[in-house]
């Protein structure tokens, strides 16, 4: 076994692990960590497929601030255990075997005609941040300058959200 | 060199177990953590074939994905935060009022 398949197979892993973590774990707070393992490992896989910068911007973003948000909300809100009825019981096991079927159905399908993905394969190191810029501020500049404004939105949305009502 | 069959393989089963949690989790916080796990399945089979292909448009669909998962953590924590504070609780099956 080549060093990157063990790498890819170790860092998999650590991945699914922290994803069955994430729903076995009752508590909030512990199903937050266990999604920083699945990102930080998924960041590991980026930096194994050549794409440095978006590894960079997932630990960043996604390890970073988005879950350092998530974490606050748990602990401003105080949030505990999740509580389970006998009516939400009965959901575990069809969504075991729906989420199972999806996963099955759409790896089958890859499986199945991956191979005209694969032959593509290895058209050596691009240097991907600097592709990645040229493309961002050239090519896709008007995407780029909407989601500038989605920000601004989101940023007001939340605000106007979450204030206090005067009265 | 891994094939780019495993890295859609593991995007596919992440996706999976984040459709789990989104069904079985009875808290809206992590159900809301449950969405980020599947849009980092798509981010990680964007990024596969953006490397199969060759080409860098998947690392840029990346990015704008992150950008919007951001905006959506924003506005979505705004919410629980509202529903916590107007319903005292975070239990989804709390949160009824449009039930009949």
């Amino acid at each position: 076994m080549t060093t990157p398949l063990l790498v890819f197979f170790v860092l998999s892993a650590l991945a699914v692990i922290g994803a069955v973590n994430l729903i076995l774990q009752k508590h909030p707070i512990h199903s937050a960590l266990s999604l920083i393992v699945v990102m930080v490992a998924l960041a590991g896989l980026y930096l194994l497929m050549g794409a440095e910068f978006v590894a960079a911007v997932q630990i960043i973003v996604y390890g970073g601030a988005i879950m350092v948000l998530f974490v606050f909300v748990i602990m401003l809100l105080n949030a505990g255990v999740e509580e389970h009825t006998s009516l939400s019981k009965l959901a575990g096991p069809p969504g075991l075997l729906l989420a199972a079927a999806l996963a099955a159905f759409v790896a089958a399908t890859i499986a199945r005609s991956g191979a005209s993905v694969q032959a593509a394969t290895q058209t050596g190191a691009l240097s991907s941040t600097k592709g990645i810029s040229e493309m961002v501020f050239k090519d896709f500049v008007y995407p780029f300058e909407l989601t500038s404004f989605l920000i601004l939105v989101a940023i007001l949305g939340a605000t106007v959200l979450a204030q206090r009502e005067k009265s | 060199m891994v094939p780019t069959n495993y890295y859609v393989i593991l995007s596919a089963i992440l996706f999976g177990l984040g459709v789990f949690a989104f069904i079985f989790k009875r808290n809206v916080i992590t159900i809301f953590m449950s969405i980020e796990l599947m849009l980092n399945a798509v981010n990680l089979a964007f990024v596969a074939f953006s490397q199969a292909l060759g080409k860098l448009d998947g690392q840029v669909f990346v990015l704008f994905v992150i950008v919007v998962a951001a905006a959506e953590a924003a506005v979505g924590l705004g919410i629980i935060i509202l529903i916590a504070r107007n319903r005292q609780t975070l239990n989804v099956e709390r949160v009824d009022l449009l039930k009949l």
